[in-house]
This record gives C-alpha cells, sequence and structure tokens, in this order.
C-alpha cells in the first residue's frame, strides 16, 4: 500500500516537472531566456552592486506573462518571474567537471524563509520568515501574504495546481498562519519531493493585500491582474512591460533574501530571427544572447570573443520514436516488429547527424556499451551506423524489401530536426525503406504527439528531475503519456519501471531495475537515442555568473557585468 | 457636396455590411480547421487527458461550433475580442498597441515610395522610350521582384552586421529609449510632439531600413501610374497650349502637368497603401517590428484562434475605411467624381 | 491581320530590348524546368557531410549547404517545381475567376450581385494571411500551396473579366451573334470570353511573378513544401539563418534567381501589354 502511494506521488512529481519543463524544453533552440555568466567568481554580496544594464535577447518565445498560474504562460515567463518574485526556498549550486556552475537539487537554501524545522513527526515544516523582507510596494512580507499565494496555487487549477499536487501539496487546510512571521505546512503525508516542490517556480509569494481590490467573482485568484502587475517581493521589479517585445527589470534595492543583484537594469527583447540575435551580439549591441543554434555556439566560441557556455541538458534526449503498436491507423505497421527497429538503429547515420545537424554540439548517445553499467541516464546506447549489419537484421524481418513510411517533426526544432531527418531519409532509402517527410507546425506537433498518429517522430523528451525511472516512466511506460511517442507498451518494462520508481537511488533494487529497463529499451529500441542536447548561451566576455537551472532559463540575479 | 459626400459615405458603409459579415464567418471557420489542438497545446506537454479537457473547458472549446459561434458574435457586439494565449494580454490591447506600429511602418514604406517613385515617374515621362525610361521601368519592376524578406535580411546583413551605418533591427526603438507618450502611436510624431529630437532620431532611424524594404516594393506601381499619368497631362490639349503661350518649361511640368496628374497617383496610392498594410507581415518579422503582421503569424502557428480572429476582423475593417477614403479624397481632388456619385 | 500582327510584335521587339531579353529569359526559364534534373551537375538531395557550407569553387558554382547538398543543382531542380507552381496556381485561378466574371457580367443581375458580393469580401481580406491561414488549415502540400495562390487571386481575374465583359455585352457582334441563334453560353465561350483573353494574358504574367513570390513567403513563415524538395524560397528562408555566419551563397543565389524569375514574369507582362495595346503602357 505505501509502496504504492509513493509511486504515485513520485509520477506526479514528475508529470509536473516535465509538464512544466515543456515538450521543447530538451531543445536548446527553444523559447529561453537569459543570463549568462563564465564559471568564475560572481558577484557574490550586495557590496559589488553596480549601475550596469545587461541587455539580454531570446527568439523563439517571449515572457507571455506575468503570473505564472495562468493557462498558457510560456516557458520563457519562467526567468521574469523567477527574479520579480520570491519561493520561500530555493536550490543550492554546484560546479559541474567542465567548470561551469549548475543548480543542485540536494541543497535547499533558505530564500524567503530564515529558517525551516521540520516537525519530529515529519508531518508537517515550519517557516520563519524574514522580519525585514518587503514586497516591491513596501509592504511587509507576512504569513498571510504566503498561505494565500499557496492556496492560489493548489486552488487555481491547471498546471500550478498539478504541480503543487505532485508534491503532496493539494488543500488550502495545509497551509496555516502561526503569526506573521511564520508559516506552517502540514503534510497529507510523508513525501520525500514536497521540500524540492516547495523550491520550485510555482510556488511564489505573492502580495496578498495589493491584489485583493482586484479580486471578483468570476476572477477570485486575480488572476488578469497579476498576468500584467507586479506584485512580489524579488530581486527585481517590473519596470517596463511590453508583451512580445521587451520587458525592463529594475533591481529592487530593499532585497533582503539573497545578496542585492550587481546588475541594475535588466533589459530583455524578442528578437526571433537567429540571425540577427547573432549580429547583436557580434556587434556588441546586447551582452547576452540566450537562444543560440548549435552552429552559433560553436562558431562563436571559435571567435574567442565571447563567452560561450554549453551545459548537457539534464535528463533530455533527442530521439526518433518508432510507433512499436503491431497496428498503426488499421494497417499493420512494420514497426511493430523490432527486428526493423534495430535494423534503423543500425542504419542511422548517427555521426553525420552529430556534425552537421548538431554541430558537434551535443553529446553523442550511441556507440555505447552492450550493457550498461552505471544507472546514468541519459547514457550511450549500444548503436553505431553499421549498414550490413542493419541489412541483415532487416533481412531477418517481415519486411525484407522494405517499405514506406512517414518520419515527421515539430517545425519548431527546425534547425536541427531538419537535417536530421533528410539524413535519416537517405540512409534508410539504402535499406529500401522510403521515408517521406511531414513537417508539422508546433501547434500541431503536440496533438501529433498525443494521438501517436504516425509511425516514426522525432522527439526531444527532457524532465526535471535528474533521475531514469521518472524519464522511462513517461518515454516507456505502457501508461503511454504524451512523451512515449513509439505507444511503447510492455508489462515487463512496466514492472521494472514502477519497482524503480518505489526505491531510492543507492539501493541494490533501484540499480538493477534501472539498469534492467535500460537494456530492455536497447533491445526494444521503441526509440532510438541520438544525443543529448545542450542548452548554450553566449555572452560578452565582460559578463559573468550564468548558472544551469532546471527551469533552463536565466537567473538575471546571478549575473554580473565588469 | 456635402450632401453627396455623407451618402457616399453611407452607401460604402451599407455596403460593406455583407462583406464584414462574410469575412466573421470565413474565419471563424478558417481558425477551427486550423489542425492542432489549442487545448493540448496550451495544457502544457506532459498534461493529462483530464487536464487537457479542463483547459478545454476553460476556453469554450467543449462547446459545439454554432454555439462557440454565437459565443464569439456576443463578444464581439461588445467589442470583446478574447484573450491571445500567446501574449496573454487580450486581443483589444494587442492590436491596440500593435496597429499604430504597423501603420508606421507602412506610411514610412510608402512616403519612401513616393519620394523615389514621383521624380522617378516624371523623369520617365519627360522622356519617354529613352534609356531613362527604360531604367525607371527596370529599377521599379526590380523592387516588386524581390521578396521582402530576403532584401530584409541582406539589408540588415550589409548595413548594420558589415557596414554599421544603421541601428541594430530591435523592433521600433534602440534599447535606450522609450516610448514617447502616446498621442497618434506613430513613435515618429509622438517624439516630435513631445519636443524630444533625440527620440524622434532614434525612432526614424529604427524606421529606416524596413521602411525601404518595403517600400522597394510599392515603387513599382507608383512609378507606372506617375508616368502614366503625366505622359497622358503632357500630351494633352491644355498642356500644349500652356507650352505654345511660352510659358517656362518647369512652371508646366510642376504647376500644371504634375497637379493634374495627382488623381490617379492618388487613387494607387490608396490601393497600394492596403496592400502594403497585408504585405509588410514579412518585414515585420525580419525587423522584430512590433505590428500586428507578425502577431498574426505567431498566433496562426500556435492555433491561437482570438488573436486570429481579431487581426483579419481589423484588417477587413481597415480595407472597408481605405477604401471610403480613397473615395472621399476623389470627391475632395475631382469635385465632378462627387456630383457623379 | 497576321501580317500586322507580326509587324507589330517586331517593332515592339525592336523598340524594346528589355521585353525581348526577359523573353529570352523566360525560354532559359522554361527549358530548365523541363531538362533541369537531366542537366543539374549532382543529384539535388544527396547530402555528403564531408562537403558542408562550401562556397562557391569550380566544383560547385554556387556552393554548398548545411548537408553538402550542390545549390546549383537544387536551384535548377528547383525551377519545375517553382514554375508549376505559379503556373498551377494562376491558370486555376484565371479558369475560376474567368468563369465567374463571365458569368457576373454577362448575366448580371442575381448572379453578379451574389459573385460580386462573395468576391468584395475575399477582397477585404488581408491576402497573404488567408493564404496561410488555408495553407495551414490544409496542411502544406504543394497542392494546398496551389489552391491557397489561386484563391487569393481570384479576385483579380474575376472583376477584370467581368468588367471587360460588362463592356462587350451590348457590343454590335454580340448583338448579332445572339440574332443568328446562338445560345447564350455558346455566345460567352465563342464571341466575349475570346475578346477578354488578350488584357488577361498581361495579367497573368504580372500574376505570375506574384504567384512564385506568394510560394516563396509562404515557405518562409514555415508553411512551404515538405523537405528534402529543393523549392527557391525554402532555399532563401533557410539559407537567411546563415547569412549572418558569412555563408552568403546560401540564400543568395536561389534568392538571385527567384528574383530574376519574379522580374521576368514582370517584364513579360509589361512588354504584353505594350505588345496587345501600346496605349495601355504605364
Amino acid at each position: 500500500m505505501r509502496r504504492r502511494r509513493l509511486i504515485q506521488t513520485s509520477m506526479g512529481f514528475a508529470a509536473g516537472l516535465t509538464l512544466a519543463g515543456g515538450l521543447k524544453a530538451c531543445s536548446s533552440d527553444d523559447s529561453a531566456s537569459t543570463s549568462s555568466s563564465a564559471p568564475a567568481e560572481t558577484a557574490e554580496g550586495g557590496a559589488e552592486s553596480s549601475d550596469a544594464t545587461l541587455t539580454v535577447v531570446q527568439g523563439g518565445g517571449f515572457p507571455n506573462s506575468l503570473d505564472l498560474h495562468r493557462v498558457g504562460t510560456n516557458r520563457p515567463a519562467y526567468g521574469v518571474s523567477w527574479v520579480m518574485y520570491d519561493r520561500l526556498m530555493t536550490f543550492g549550486k554546484k560546479t559541474l567537471d567542465d567548470g561551469s556552475i549548475s543548480y543542485d537539487y540536494t541543497v535547499l537554501e533558505p530564500e524567503l524563509a530564515e529558517s525551516w524545522e521540520m516537525a519530529e513527526d515529519g508531518m508537517s515544516v515550519t517557516f520563519a520568515l524574514r522580519p525585514d523582507a518587503t514586497f516591491h510596494d513596501g509592504t511587509p512580507v507576512t504569513a498571510s501574504d504566503v498561505k494565500w499565494s499557496f492556496d492560489r496555487a493548489v486552488s487555481i487549477g491547471g498546471f500550478p495546481s498539478f504541480q503543487m499536487k505532485a508534491g503532496a501539496l493539494e488543500n488550502p487546510d495545509q497551509f496555516e498562519v502561526v503569526d506573521d512571521q511564520t508559516f506552517k505546512v502540514n503534510f497529507l503525508r510523508p513525501d520525500k519531493l514536497t521540500m524540492m516542490d516547495m523550491a520550485v517556480p510555482i510556488p511564489v509569494i505573492i502580495n496578498a493585500k495589493l491584489v485583493e481590490p482586484h479580486l471578483t467573482e468570476e476572477d477570485p485568484w486575480g488572476a488578469e491582474w497579476l498576468n500584467s502587475n507586479d506584485a512580489g517581493s524579488g530581486a527585481y521589479t517590473i519596470k517596463e512591460y511590453q508583451p512580445n517585445e521587451r520587458i525592463v527589470l529594475e533591481r529592487f534595492e530593499d532585497w533582503k533574501s539573497g545578496p542585492l543583484p550587481q546588475i541594475k537594469e535588466v533589459i530583455l527583447l524578442n528578437v526571433p530571427e537567429p540571425g540577427n540575435r547573432r549580429a547583436l551580439l557580434e556587434r556588441g549591441d546586447i551582452d547576452v544572447n540566450f537562444t543560440v543554434s548549435e552552429k552559433d555556439q560553436t562558431e562563436l566560441d571559435a571567435t574567442g570573443n565571447f563567452t560561450v557556455i554549453s551545459t548537457p541538458i539534464e535528463n533530455c534526449l533527442y530521439s526518433v520514436d518508432m510507433h512499436a503498436n503491431p497496428q498503426l491507423g488499421g494497417e499493420d505497421n512494420p514497426f511493430g516488429d523490432v527486428k526493423v527497429r534495430q535494423a534503423v538503429s543500425y542504419a542511422i547515420p548517427y555521426d553525420a547527424i552529430m556534425d552537421t545537424a548538431l554541430y558537434g554540439q551535443a553529446v553523442p548517445m550511441y556507440g555505447g556499451k552492450a550493457q550498461p553499467d552505471t544507472v546514468a541516464w541519459p547514457q550511450p546506447s549500444p548503436y553505431t551506423t553499421d549498414m550490413e549489419q542493419a541489412k541483415a537484421l532487416l533481412a531477418e524481418s517481415g519486411y525484407p524489401d522494405g517499405f514506406e513510411t512517414t518520419l515527421a517533426f515539430d517545425t519548431g526544432t527546425q534547425e536541427w530536426a531538419e537535417p536530421t531527418v533528410i539524413l535519416i531519409q537517405e540512409a534508410l532509402a539504402e535499406l529500401g525503406i522510403t521515408v517521406n517527410i511531414e513537417k508539422v507546425p508546433s501547434a500541431n506537433f503536440r496533438s501529433v504527439l498525443v494521438e501517436k498518429s504516425r509511425p516514426m517522430i522525432i522527439n526531444n523528451f527532457g524532465g526535471w528531475l535528474n533521475y531514469p525511472d521518472y524519464f522511462f516512466f513517461y518515454a516507456y511506460h505502457g501508461q503511454d503519456a504524451t512523451f512515449n511517442g513509439s505507444s511503447y507498451k510492455n508489462p515487463e518494462m512496466d514492472t521494472k519501471i514502477e519497482a524503480a520508481l518505489a526505491s531510492e537511488p543507492g539501493n541494490p533494487e533501484y540499480e538493477e531495475n534501472v539498469k534492467g529497463f535500460i537494456e530492455m529499451a536497447w533491445q526494444e529500441v521503441p526509440r532510438a537515442p541520438l544525443v543529448q542536447p545542450q542548452l548554450g548561451v553566449a555572452m560578452q566576455p565582460n559578463v559573468s555568473g550564468y548558472q544551469y537551472w532546471f527551469h533552463r532559463q536565466l537567473d538575471f540575479r546571478q549575473l554580473a557585468k565588469a | 457636396m456635402a450632401h453627396s459626400t455623407g451618402k457616399i459615405i453611407g452607401q460604402r458603409i451599407l455596403g460593406a455590411i455583407p462583406s464584414v459579415i462574410g469575412v466573421i464567418i470565413v474565419t471563424f471557420l478558417l481558425t477551427r480547421a486550423l489542425p492542432g489542438d489549442p487545448a493540448a497545446f496550451f495544457a502544457g506537454p506532459a498534461a493529462t487527458a483530464e487536464a487537457i479537457a479542463e483547459v478545454r473547458a476553460t476556453l469554450g472549446l467543449d462547446k459545439t461550433l454554432p454555439e462557440q459561434f454565437f459565443l464569439y458574435l456576443g463578444d464581439l457586439v461588445r467589442g470583446d475580442l478574447g484573450t491571445s494565449l500567446t501574449t496573454g494580454q487580450t486581443v483589444v490591447y494587442d492590436l491596440a498597441t500593435r496597429l499604430p506600429a504597423s501603420l508606421e511602418l507602412t506610411l514610412a514604406g510608402l512616403v519612401f515610395a513616393i519620394a523615389l517613385a514621383l521624380p522617378l515617374g516624371i523623369l520617365a515621362a519627360t522622356k519617354p522610350n529613352s534609356w531613362v525610361d527604360h531604367g525607371v521601368r527596370l529599377l521599379a519592376t526590380a523592387g516588386v521582384s524581390l521578396p521582402t524578406f530576403f532584401t530584409g535580411l541582406f539589408l540588415i546583413y550589409l548595413l548594420y552586421y558589415r557596414m554599421g551605418i544603421v541601428p541594430a533591427p530591435l523592433g521600433r526603438l534602440d534599447i535606450l529609449y522609450s516610448a514617447p507618450p502616446p498621442v497618434t502611436g506613430l513613435y515618429v510624431i509622438d517624439s516630435l510632439l513631445a519636443g524630444d529630437l533625440a527620440l524622434f532620431w532614434a525612432a526614424a532611424s529604427q524606421l529606416f531600413l524596413p521602411a525601404v524594404t518595403l517600400g522597394l516594393f510599392a515603387l513599382a506601381p507608383l512609378a507606372r501610374v506617375t508616368r502614366a499619368s503625366m505622359l497622358g497631362m503632357l500630351s494633352s490639349d491644355f498642356i500644349r497650349t500652356a507650352r505654345a503661350s511660352g510659358l517656362p518649361p518647369r512652371q508646366v511640368l510642376f504647376g500644371y502637368a504634375f497637379r493634374n496628374a495627382m488623381l490617379p497617383v492618388i487613387t494607387t496610392l490608396g490601393v497600394v497603401f492596403s496592400f502594403l498594410l497585408g504585405a509588410n507581415i514579412l518585414v515585420e518579422k525580419v525587423f522584430a517590428w512590433p505590428g500586428i503582421g507578425s502577431y498574426a503569424v505567431e498566433a496562426l502557428v500556435a492555433s491561437d484562434y482570438a488573436p486570429i480572429q481579431g487581426f483579419i476582423l481589423t484588417m477587413a475593417l481597415l480595407y472597408v475605411v481605405l477604401n471610403l477614403l480613397i473615395d472621399l479624397l476623389y470627391v475632395v481632388i475631382d469635385p465632378r467624381a462627387g456630383v457623379e456619385a | 491581320m497576321t501580317s500586322t500582327t507580326f509587324q507589330h510584335t517586331r517593332y515592339v521587339i525592336s523598340e524594346n530590348l528589355v521585353t525581348f531579353g526577359a523573353f529570352a529569359l523566360f525560354l532559359v526559364l522554361t527549358l530548365f524546368a523541363i531538362f533541369g534534373e537531366a542537366i543539374a551537375p549532382y543529384d539535388p538531395l544527396a547530402s555528403n557531410a564531408a562537403a558542408a557550407l562550401q562556397p562557391p569553387s569550380a566544383a560547385h558554382w554556387f556552393g554548398t549547404d548545411q548537408l553538402g547538398r550542390d545549390i546549383l543543382s537544387r536551384v535548377m531542380v528547383a525551377t519545375r517545381l517553382d514554375l508549376g507552381i505559379a503556373v498551377m496556381a494562376v491558370a486555376l485561378s484565371f479558369l475560376v475567376g474567368s468563369l465567374l466574371g463571365t458569368c457576373a457580367g454577362y448575366f448580371g443581375g442575381w448572379s453578379d450581385r451574389i459573385i460580386s458580393r462573395c468576391i468584395d469580401t475575399l477582397m477585404a481580406f488581408p491576402l497573404f494571411v488567408l493564404a496561410m491561414g488555408l495553407v495551414a488549415a490544409l496542411g502544406n502540400t504543394v497542392a494546398n500551396i496551389i489552391y491557397a495562390t489561386a484563391i487569393i487571386n481570384l479576385p483579380l481575374y474575376t472583376r477584370v473579366v467581368r468588367s471587360e465583359i460588362l463592356v462587350r455585352r451590348e457590343a454590335g457582334f454580340v448583338e448579332a451573334a445572339r440574332l443568328t441563334g446562338n445560345s447564350e453560353w455558346r455566345i460567352m465561350a465563342r464571341h466575349l470570353f475570346p475578346n477578354v483573353l488578350p488584357v488577361m494574358m498581361v495579367h497573368i504574367s504580372l500574376n505570375m511573378g506574384w504567384a512564385i513570390l506568394n510560394a516563396a513567403g509562404l515557405s518562409f513563415i514555415g508553411l512551404g513544401v515538405q523537405p528534402p524538395t529543393p523549392e527557391w524560397g525554402i532555399m532563401v528562408a533557410e539559407g537567411a539563418t546563415y547569412i549572418v555566419s558569412g555563408e552568403w551563397w546560401l540564400a543568395l543565389f536561389p534568392g538571385a534567381v527567384l528574383m530574376m524569375a519574379v522580374f521576368c514574369f514582370n517584364l513579360l507582362g509589361d512588354g504584353l501589354r505594350d505588345l496587345i495595346d501600346p496605349r495601355m503602357r504605364t
């Protein structure tokens, strides 16, 4: 019973995370926000604050709301919300092997809450708020603001409530105002994700008194007003907000929840043309280009004039998903035959894709060992380009003479996906498989994923949490979630995934199951892994402090400009 | 004349009503025929079936098409065009803030085109079938043969990236400036009204490149009409008479011929304006110009119904108003037209 | 009649080298459209990762693209598709537009009112957005690009044909045909419509250029033909992202050819106008 519950909650969290992360979350050319900074010393501490203005461009999406609880709020909006609002806690930071800085989800640090204390029975936590913290309008942050904000997050419905539920935060009754400076959360059940879930972007602390006059019967949570108004206590205030055009953030001088940021003003501009973004950086008109294609990452880095940081995106994979059911749309589906899937996996021109589609700016996920020896994910699959093997496998399959099929990809990922599919089309033609390419507009691609109506798609899925079991639960489990692009269903696989979800990392049972399902995924290949993508940012050399975040947005508070 | 003007307005508006209704219906059907499920799109990628259903209900997309249509009509009557999910603002707000940007760009493009097309047209008319005439014709035709997005990107590459003589293609203003207090919504004019010359210069220099890109496209029709109209005038009897009576050539050319040749040019101007307003979509996209064209493209790609409907309706109304203005202008310039109408 | 037409043609050509040049260009384009695939130096679809993004050279006159495909070959092979789209779209809108316009102009009354209303409604749309919407709704295939382009060109043909027919409806030769017992449809098809054709040729030619631009614009928005099919508009649109990084040839050559084609049709249209009615020249 307890095991089952744990599975459910874990699933919930993963769901929330991936949901927030977004489908395109994985791709680095996706809407992004900015931030940057060399892996070196940053402006830690308010003493270094300056009058610097930081100009940031992004494309492929621009913050579309100041309220990230709204339906339809896009991922770039997380970047603005992240600095405009505070949360009770935040994550620590760590230095990665390549010297770049990343958040550390194993460490929780104080933000608006000065400290917190777990109850002895582990069934509640009490937060002590910073006594000197104020909202941007100067009013002090009180526990009743915190309660209102938490109530809103669990009640407003849609994604925010879903995300809160993932951490077993479901009901306004769980949130208690002890006194002005003390806020208590009662747990419904023990859940290892509850505390973490209070440090993700969703549970922002909103100035309840400021919103109050704008509440109406139809709009009990002030969604309309908060959509374009600032009610935060975060390090930056909104100075100018022109939707889809530009956002100007100004440092909040009375910010107490962390070291005062070094940058006084951040100008965020929407520049849809990738060429223009690059030109702006090269001409020195902007400080940071956050949406950088793989090609530009390589070339800008090669000039030596810019700081280019590319971080592999955690738990994320670009792959070719092959519909694994025996039938598709009422017809026999060649990819239902595992030999066909293996043949395709051996025919994919991995190196050519890595070089010409991704310009080397990714981590290869092919040519690995036959059996996984770690629980790391993603890790390279044993497949390499081997036409002889591919031909032999196809000859053994039910389709020795090949067949005709369709490979669909999302226009939003065109930059790398289009060359990839063309290379795959060419390679599969050698096997006698005729591939028709279908370029699907982004709005429609979601439906393609949900319906699972295409024999082959290019998928890019990633989850926030760096655990293989979460990835597999969404990508390989028989629940057939959106990201199971191959609609793969296998009870044996499900058993292993569920068992891993129910156990803790480090536990031998966990390791065994994870290695088991990874190996099974390789043998069955419902998806042929290509690469682990990277999140790239290009900055002027005088900008420092960039840190990788799981939400894949810039944290302006950490940036500094010399 | 006042009477006939009123009558023209009345007739035009009455006559436009069926078209506008047609536009509303067709647009509604067109948006609903767009592929993709907005509920699935805006619910986020990992949404469960229930989450998608919830979003669908929130968006009112669970209702039947006729129901949705009548709800839409009801909102329309109240002046509510809905909310854009892509920008997070109401469509009315978006259009109101973005339309001036598009108008400013289109007008600037038109001004550029006129400034170039009129002299060229006149020059060609004074020397018909000479190399000047052919040159003008080639130039104008070349302008209309260029894909605007290609011209735009190329000009950016050359004039901004390579030579650095125009400012960065960052929309309506350089990053250092803030918008002037809105009066007309056109930054170039508002900045002058506010007496801020630096701001005017900033706005004008941002406007330069997109306006040129767009204006090149309008060169051909204007230059041609100017030439034809001038040719007609120059061979007319009264010009011959004027010449014969020994008036200086300049005065004949500009004082008599040009003034009388303006009528067809102005009519063409109206047509070209409405054409440019639709054609500037690609230019807006290239120059990150925050107009309604780029807005419509983004909405279309996201299957975001409300902005598409709002945009097309706005354009249809603009089209009607513009045609009306052209007719009225006709009356003002040539009183006979009014009498006939 | 024939000899005067010939003399007139010769006069126009000798007077107007520009049109003659345009006609020669048109022939070249037609040749490429027919034989492009046969004479292209490389397979336009064959990738070659080792030769990606090479500048123009003796081996690759127009350079290679990001997948190492020969741009010259792609441009040549694309001619058929691009001209095909333009021809089909224009032919379609010409046929439908002429039919509607002739009916409206000849019968007048209710049929005129209904047809004119529909055309007015179509005119009130921002046409490029309508084309985008249609292609997005129907799916981005070549056929749908043709339909969308044809629909947005429909008002032009309908209106021109209608007004031309209207002028001639009561003309003597029509009256004569009617009196000799010709049916209405026969009069329209045999007597009225042929008289309108010359004027329409001018519009067709001018329109061809516009149809090519329209298809290119759709490609730029991402609503073009499916990869890896070579098409000028897509090549320019995709090549555009490479301009800043210095690979200018990706966009420049297809762009230049695209422009030449549109240019050619526009000049031809002008020339045809001179040919048909010198006084119409503007």
